[in-house]
């Protein structure tokens, strides 16, 4: 689904989008690598904003996120910690 | 100061590395074989007289002024037409020749008008110089010959008129549109005394096939052909040399001045991007600078419903600067940014990044190749290790096929685009894949051998289909990828492309163009000596445009196209200074010389020339300052001449970010749309006003100097230093060269680069450095920069902007050659009267089963907005695609593009937005109430009396 931008969670949603797109852009590596080259993208271009805001969508289920985005969100969480 | 004269050779320098020694006047000289016997006398510095012949064409032989005596040869040959040859001896002048030369000029003589006093070449106009120089003193034949003052002048064209009354009907107009410009608009008609120039057949200049690049111009020897400008202005008095502020292919021009007023801009031969061409934009379209519409004084407003407030300098400083730490104060340091431009030189794009970097302490910079070559950076870093095309523009010298993706440089990279043309006459082939009919797929003396006309947003699929069949049917240069690349990732990445998913066959389905036609082309490009890749923003506008250019950079890599001249992948830059302003470290996450801002060693590096600690962490990118700024965190952005609000997607969106914000700060020439949503406007300066330097798509430094004061009294690097000054950054350069300097001391890539070394190089392709110290025209020779290359598996997949029942049509963009983007400064010259408003263009079916005629308002509706414009029937596009340029405002083209970008950086997706087009009767209610506010928010407070 493509990001309302009327909606009030536009940003959010956005983000969702664009991680998920990410995660495509990666799909056709080994999953092992698709899920730290994610990671790794996500850290490089990432501002915190955007990444405080996915984390917080992460913990609240992260909804619409697609499985390997997901997993590479979870992974750079793990690093940052 | 004065003017600088350019040596005419009358003959092409020869390539060939052979010499060969002969004598002239008794003087030894030895040059390469195939050089003219002008040429080798010029270079003794003996010039022969010559009419018909000028360095920039081939020679033609028909005024017979140059002849010579050759001892052993019988007659009297002409010297431009004659080739050296090893001891040969010459001789330039004796009475004999002296008698034919002078029976040459007199026949021409008494053909002409004898107005020189009055005319507008005089003093410059190499009859008069010639009839000097073989010593005319009498016309046997009378003055009475016809002297055509009668006849007509055409002066249609807005820059350049032809008076017929002067042609000496030598053609070299002629052969100038032929082979510098490749545009054949001009023929002789007629023969003998009567033969004359003609555009097209008896046409006028403005409606024939010309394009108006004054090519023909610079080469007419009289004032047949002759600027207006010099016309009405007279003859220039002093010159500089300087890069064209328009298109990344940089062409090197002379500004010939008369005090600080611009004569006429004459395109420099020296200039290794143009080698003396121009297009119309360049050569004729500098008078923006002058126009009335510009802005000299600074301005401030608290509101962007008030009216704008002219202040002092000191005053509109002071104001942003507090406005911008207030802002810091309440919501953290992270809540304000800047963008870069790339129009602006290296040093003010330096000074751009460096006063957010270190002055706003944080990474929040980014700039507008993020709307167009982002992916580029990205992919070609990726593979090859350097974000930037690998040759130089001579390159396609030696190409046998050339394959053009998403690029129309007709249109868009002019000068380049005659030069390819030039090549493609000698005999090389050529692939386009563009969704459109562009000129180079057919005009005349250019014919494509494949058009792969592709649904627009499968560049991928067609990509890799490519290089599916080259490895299918074993045409992959193996030795190459061996030698040059990781051949256990190559194998991996053959193995996906081998996937039935990537043959022609499947990609017919997606792409509409038949694997046939995929198969022949891709077997073209692999088997030809030399394969050149050169692409647009048809490949990176697109969600997939990272995986497009990583493609691409497979492609290459697969066939050996790489490391030497007449191959390579090329991405045609579109603004002057866009591959500059990447390099200067405009992108968020990126020092200059693109080093991730997370490096230690490139950190330190800064932190101890800056003084000051540095962020660590990537910055915001335009758009996503722009979502921060409707979420409340990002409240201030200073911009330096940009115009997000017309240049980029989804206008809506644009709007709504910078109304939300407190602060925003746009320098600039004109008021631009961006500025109707500012609270401080500096005015900025043109690129006649300032020293600086200019980076083209060849990597090709090059500078820009200074030939008359800045009309708002700065330089744009001087005020950006004003700002930091009073943000409290302290910046105390005194002049552009001192900004180079430390770039060269903190970027590799540039060590070597420096206003002395330019002096004395003309220009520089970077790297410049202890490796290479005097640039690299060509990358990647013998091995990559990032050690092996990287073949990176990149999937097709499909956008999310799909068509269906409601928008079933595809909208592409682009530009055409008179206009310049958003057009703020093509619009302000007299290239306007080419392309008065931005059309439609739509195939004759969809137009007939919507009941469109020629000419019609249309409702063009995506999902993200709607506008109208007036529709163009016309086969260039497939059924089910239109398209349309963004020149105008009033056409808010992107009131209709979306927010979808690509995947790796953000690029928006301007290429591929699925639309709707039906009849209206004229403008929508948001382009009158846009223009309305537009008028509104540019009303300046008239001055009150003291
Ligand atoms: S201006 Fe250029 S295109 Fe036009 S006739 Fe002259 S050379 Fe040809
Ligand atoms: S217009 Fe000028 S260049 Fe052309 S034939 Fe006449 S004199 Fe020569
Ligand atoms: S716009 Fe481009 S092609 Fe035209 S003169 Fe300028 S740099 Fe050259
Ligand atoms: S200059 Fe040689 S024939 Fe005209």
């Amino acid at each position: 689904m493509s990001p309302n931008p009327m909606s009030p969670n536009h940003t959010q949603e956005k983000l969702v989008y664009m991680a998920n797109q990410i995660g495509k852009g990666f799909t056709m590596r080994k999953p092992e690598q698709a899920v730290l080259d994610i990671a790794d993208h996500l850290k490089k271009f990432w501002e915190k904003r955007m990444l405080a805001q996915i984390f917080e969508h992460l913990d609240a289920g992260g909804q619409g996120l697609d499985n390997l985005p997901k997993q590479g969100l979870q992974r750079l969480r793990e690093t940052m910690q | 100061m004065g003017l600088i004269h350019e040596i005419d050779y009358g003959t092409k320098a020869s390539t060939s590395t052979k010499l060969v020694t002969l004598k002239i006047d008794g003087n030894s000289i030895t040059v390469p074989e195939g050089t003219s016997v002008m040429r080798a006398a010029t270079e003794l510095g003996t010039q022969i007289p010559k009419l018909c012949a000028t360095d920039m064409l081939d020679s033609y032989g028909s005024c017979r002024l140059c002849l010579v005596e050759i001892e052993g040869r019988a007659g009297t040959p002409a010297s431009c037409t004659t080739p050296v040859a090893e001891g040969m001896v010459v001789h330039t002048q004796n009475a004999k020749l002296a008698k034919l030369r002078k029976g040459v000029m007199e026949l021409y003589i008494s053909d002409h008008p004898l107005d020189c006093l009055t005319c507008s070449a005089n003093s410059d106009c190499e009859l008069q110089d010639m009839a000097g120089a073989v010593g005319l003193r009498e016309v046997r034949y009378g003055y009475e010959g016809e002297n055509h003052l009668g006849a007509t002048k055409d002066i249609s064209n807005p820059y350049f008129q032809f008076d017929p009354s002067k042609c000496i009907v030598c053609s070299r107009c002629v052969r100038a549109c032929e082979e510098v410009q490749g545009t054949f608009a001009l023929t002789i008609e007629g023969s003998g005394f009567s033969s004359k120039v003609s555009p097209g057949i008896s046409e006028e200049f403005f409606s024939s096939e010309c394009v108006s690049c004054g090519a023909c111009v610079q080469a007419c020897p009289t004032a047949t052909l002759m600027e207006k400008s010099v016309i009405e202005m007279g003859q220039p008095e002093h010159s500089a040399v300087t890069t064209c502020a328009y298109c990344g292919v940089g062409c090197s021009f002379k500004a010939e001045m008369r005090g600080e007023e611009v004569v006429r801009m004459v395109p420099y031969k020296d200039g290794k991007a143009n080698h003396g061409h121009s297009c119309v934009k360049g050569r004729f379209a500098w008078g923006y600078a002058t126009h009335r519409d510009r802005i000299t004084k600074p301005m401030i407003r608290s509101k962007i419903t008030d009216p704008w407030r002219e202040v002092s300098w000191e005053e509109a400083i002071n104001y942003a600067a507090s406005e911008f730490k207030r802002i810091q104060a309440k919501h953290g340091k992270d809540s304000i940014g800047g963008i870069t431009s790339s129009r602006c030189t290296n040093e003010e794009t330096y000074l751009v990044q460096k006063l957010i970097r270190a002055g706003f302490g944080n990474n929040n910079v980014d700039t507008c190749a993020r709307v167009c070559h982002s992916p580029t950076g990205y992919g070609l870093s990726k593979t090859f290790g350097t974000s930037a095309g690998t040759q130089d523009f001579d390159s396609v010298d030696e190409s046998d096929a050339i394959l053009v993706i998403g690029a129309n440089p007709t249109d868009g990279h002019p000068v380049f685009a005659s030069r390819m043309k030039k090549r493609l006459r000698e005999g090389a082939k050529l692939i386009v894949v563009d969704p459109r009919r562009t000129d180079l797929v057919r005009s005349p003396h250019v014919n494509a051998d494949y058009h792969l006309a592709l649904k627009p947003g499968t560049n991928v699929a067609i990509v890799n289909a490519l290089s599916h069949v080259i490895i299918s049917e074993g045409l992959a240069d193996e030795d190459f990828i061996r030698d040059q690349c990781d051949w256990n990732e190559y194998a991996e990445w053959a193995d996906f492309i081998l996937r039935p998913h990537n043959s022609p066959e499947a990609v017919e389905k997606l792409s509409g163009v038949p694997a046939e036609t995929i198969r022949g082309a891709a077997r073209l490009y692999a088997t030809a000596r030399n394969g050149a890749i050169y692409y647009g923003l048809g490949v990176t506008e697109h969600s997939q445009g990272t995986s497009t250019v990583l493609a691409i950079a497979n492609l290459a890599m697969l066939t050996g196209n790489i490391g030497r001249k007449g191959v390579g992948v090329n991405p045609l830059r579109g603004q002057n200074n866009v591959q500059g302003s990447c390099d200067m470290g405009s992108f968020p996450h990126e020092f200059p010389g693109y080093r991730h801002v997370s490096g230690e060693t490139v950190r330190q590096i800064y932190e101890q020339d800056w003084g000051v600690s540095l962020s660590a962490e990537p910055g915001l990118r335009i758009p996503n300052m722009l979502d921060a700024a409707m979420d409340g965190t990002f409240l201030g952005l200073y911009v330096q001449g940009e115009d997000i609000a017309q240049s980029d997607p989804d206008t809506k969106h644009i709007v709504g970010g910078l109304t939300a914000m407190e602060c925003v700060v746009v320098q600039d020439l004109f008021l631009n749309e961006t500025a109707n949503y500012a609270h401080v406007f500096l005015p900025g300066c043109s690129f006649l006003e300032k020293d600086g330097t200019f980076t083209n798509a060849e990597r090709r430094i090059q500078r820009v100097r200074k030939v008359m004061s800045p009309k708002n009294g700065y330089g744009d690097w001087e005020i950006t230093q004003m700002l930091a000054n009073a943000m409290g950054m302290e910046m105390h350069y005194n002049h552009p060269s001192e900004i180079m300097d430390e770039i060269a001391r903190t970027t590799n890539s540039f060590a070597g680069v420096s206003y002395d070394a330019l002096e004395r190089l003309g220009s520089i392709q970077w790297p410049c450095n202890e490796l290479a110290p005097e640039g690299t025209p060509i990358m990647h020779i013998g091995a990559f920069v990032r050690g092996q290359g990287q073949f990176v598996i990149a999937d097709y997949v499909p956008t999310d902007e799909k068509t269906g029942p409601l928008f079933p049509l595809l909208l592409t963009t682009g530009r055409i050659l008179s206009q310049y983007n958003v057009g703020a400064q093509t619009r302000r010259t007299e290239n306007a009267k080419w392309h008065e408003e931005d059309l439609l263009e739509i195939h004759p079916h969809d137009a007939e089963v919507r009941g469109v005629k020629d000419g019609d308002w249309v409702k063009l509706a995506s999902r993200a907005g709607e506008t109208a414009l007036r529709a163009k029937i016309t086969d260039r596009v497939a059924p089910g695609v239109v398209y349309t340029t963004f020149h105008h405002p009033f056409t808010q083209a992107n009131v209709i593009t979306t927010d979808y970008s690509d995947w790796a950086t953000n690029c928006p997706e301007y290429k591929v937005t699925a639309v709707q087009v039906s009849p209206s009767n004229g403008p929508t209610e948001w382009q009158t109430s846009y223009m309305a506010h537009s008028d509104a928010s540019r009303r300046i407070a008239p001055i009150a009396a003291e």
